[in-house]
């Protein structure tokens, strides 16, 4: 596919590795921050080819793993109630709640609809007038437009049957609650590349400048991924903390103007209950005071949303960095991809996923 | 969940408003994307769709310099300075 397979040549993988073993004077710990990225470098294996060299921790980049359990348990009661069709990305049916997950509310006579994108389910409102659509709208800046476009279509179309069910989260907050962290690790940061394609990047000009840290926004293939993993070490290593872009074809530095204004239009910021981190402030969207008539909330009176979440998952501790996923001692052995303890074992994008699958199972494969 | 994909704008649908789409190539396969929020993409340029919308256009000039400056990396070039890439 052109624009992804250039970006995977293994020569100029090697070559990229190489490079940074040539620059790193010491063992650096970077942080990358989307859960994207992580799949991607355990996938390509690129910890292990830098493994002695750079480590890698994993960020708070899974919008999934964030979900507060009182959403899960919200959208489960609302698959439940007559004539209503909860849809959502695939990503979200298999998050624990605290009385099971998406999935096993269709096997109690739930509807739920798995859809590839929030402007299906406005699809599916037309189609069946007689049904609410509710979305789940989960996601980071990235998925907003996208939740955001699909109100201005409903509201184009008329429509009195579908609602969102608002879980969107921001990422930058959520690294100044790390940074800010006493016993936070990372040296740098590689910068989630599709996030910045919308918002652009220079919102981390104050962070970097706060915190001292380089900031690099990266992409998603190995080849970028190394670009801006050696971005990081070249700070690093001369001393300089800046905001530097390794994803120039997708990211712009004022990012996406149309997407920032509709996000704008639709949404305000608040503070947000995250799963394992508690409220964030200003961590999180929610529908402005004009568009509350899209909140399934309000529309159905579900379950509120609240930050604790008594559970045997550490996902907070992972989700910062500060354990790996094989040091939780429920790793592989009470929590595994099909009966998870937590979302970061479940999401496409969990750190817990990533090395079950990319290191626990493949290894064993072997 | 932030996945996003390059594809090539084949042909406009409906070019403004809410429901601005158009049809979109991804190695061979074609699909209608919502373009509202890139609505200065040409027919026959790219873009990063997420979750069936366009987010971005993807720059080719951008993409073939990072492609030429891999292939100068081969041939031994210098990558330690800084500031040349931002």
């Amino acid at each position: 596919m052109k624009y992804v397979d250039e970006f995977r040549d293994p020569e100029a993988v090697r070559r990229l590795v190489e490079a940074i073993r040539r620059m790193a004077t010491r063992r650096w710990t970077l942080m990358e921050v989307c859960g994207g990225q992580t799949h991607n470098l355990l996938r390509y294996g690129i910890d292990e080819a830098l493994e002695g060299c750079i480590e890698l921790i994993h960020g708070p980049g899974c919008p999934v793993c964030v979900t507060p359990v009182e959403t899960i348990d919200a959208a489960q009661e609302l698959s439940l109630r007559p004539n209503t069709i909860l849809a959502s990305f695939g990503d979200m049916l298999r998050v624990p709640g605290s009385h099971g997950t998406l999935l096993s509310s269709r096997s109690k006579g739930g509807r739920v609809a798995v859809v590839y994108s929030p402007l299906d389910a406005v699809e599916i409102a037309r189609e069946r007038p007689q049904d609410q659509i509710v979305f789940l709208a989960v996601g980071f800046e990235t998925t907003a437009p996208a939740t955001a476009l699909a109100v201005q279509q409903a509201t184009h179309y008329g429509l009195d049957n579908f609602s969102l069910l608002v879980a969107h989260v921001c990422v930058l907050p959520a690294m100044q609650m790390l940074a800010t962290a006493p016993d936070h690790r990372a040296k740098a940061f590689l910068a989630a590349g599709h996030v910045c394609a919308v918002t652009g990047f220079a919102e981390y000009d104050e962070f970097v400048r706060r915190f001292r840290l380089p900031l690099v926004v990266t992409g998603f293939e190995p080849v970028d991924l190394l670009e801006g993993i050696l971005a990081c070490v070249r700070q690093l290593e001369t001393g300089v903390a800046s905001v530097e872009n390794c994803y120039a074809r997708s990211v712009r530095r004022e990012g996406n103007l149309a997407a920032q204004r509709l996000v704008e239009q639709i949404y305000e910021v608040r503070d947000t209950p995250w799963r394992g981190f508690g409220v964030i402030p200003r961590g999180g969207l929610k529908l402005r005071e004009e568009w509350q008539r899209f909140d399934a909330r309000q529309r159905f009176s579900a379950t509120p949303e609240v930050a604790a979440c008594a559970t045997e998952c550490p996902a907070g501790d992972v989700l910062i960095g500060r354990i790996r996923p094989t040091e939780c001692p429920h790793f592989g052995t009470r929590c595994t991809p099909d009966s998870p303890l937590g979302a970061p074992m479940v999401s496409t994008e969990g750190p817990c996923a990533a090395y079950h699958r990319y290191r626990v199972a493949s290894h064993a494969g072997k | 969940m932030c996945l996003g994909v390059p594809g090539k704008v084949v042909r406009w649908i409906e070019r403004s408003g809410p429901l601005a789409r158009a049809d979109v190539e991804f190695a061979g396969i074609r699909r209608v994307c919502h373009l509202a929020l890139v609505p200065e993409v040409e027919e026959g340029q790219f873009v990063l769709i997420h979750a069936g919308i366009g987010i971005g256009r993807i720059d080719e000039a951008e993409a073939q310099r990072l492609i030429v400056d891999l292939a100068r990396l081969a041939d031994g070039a210098d990558w330690s300075r800084t500031g040349d890439r931002t």
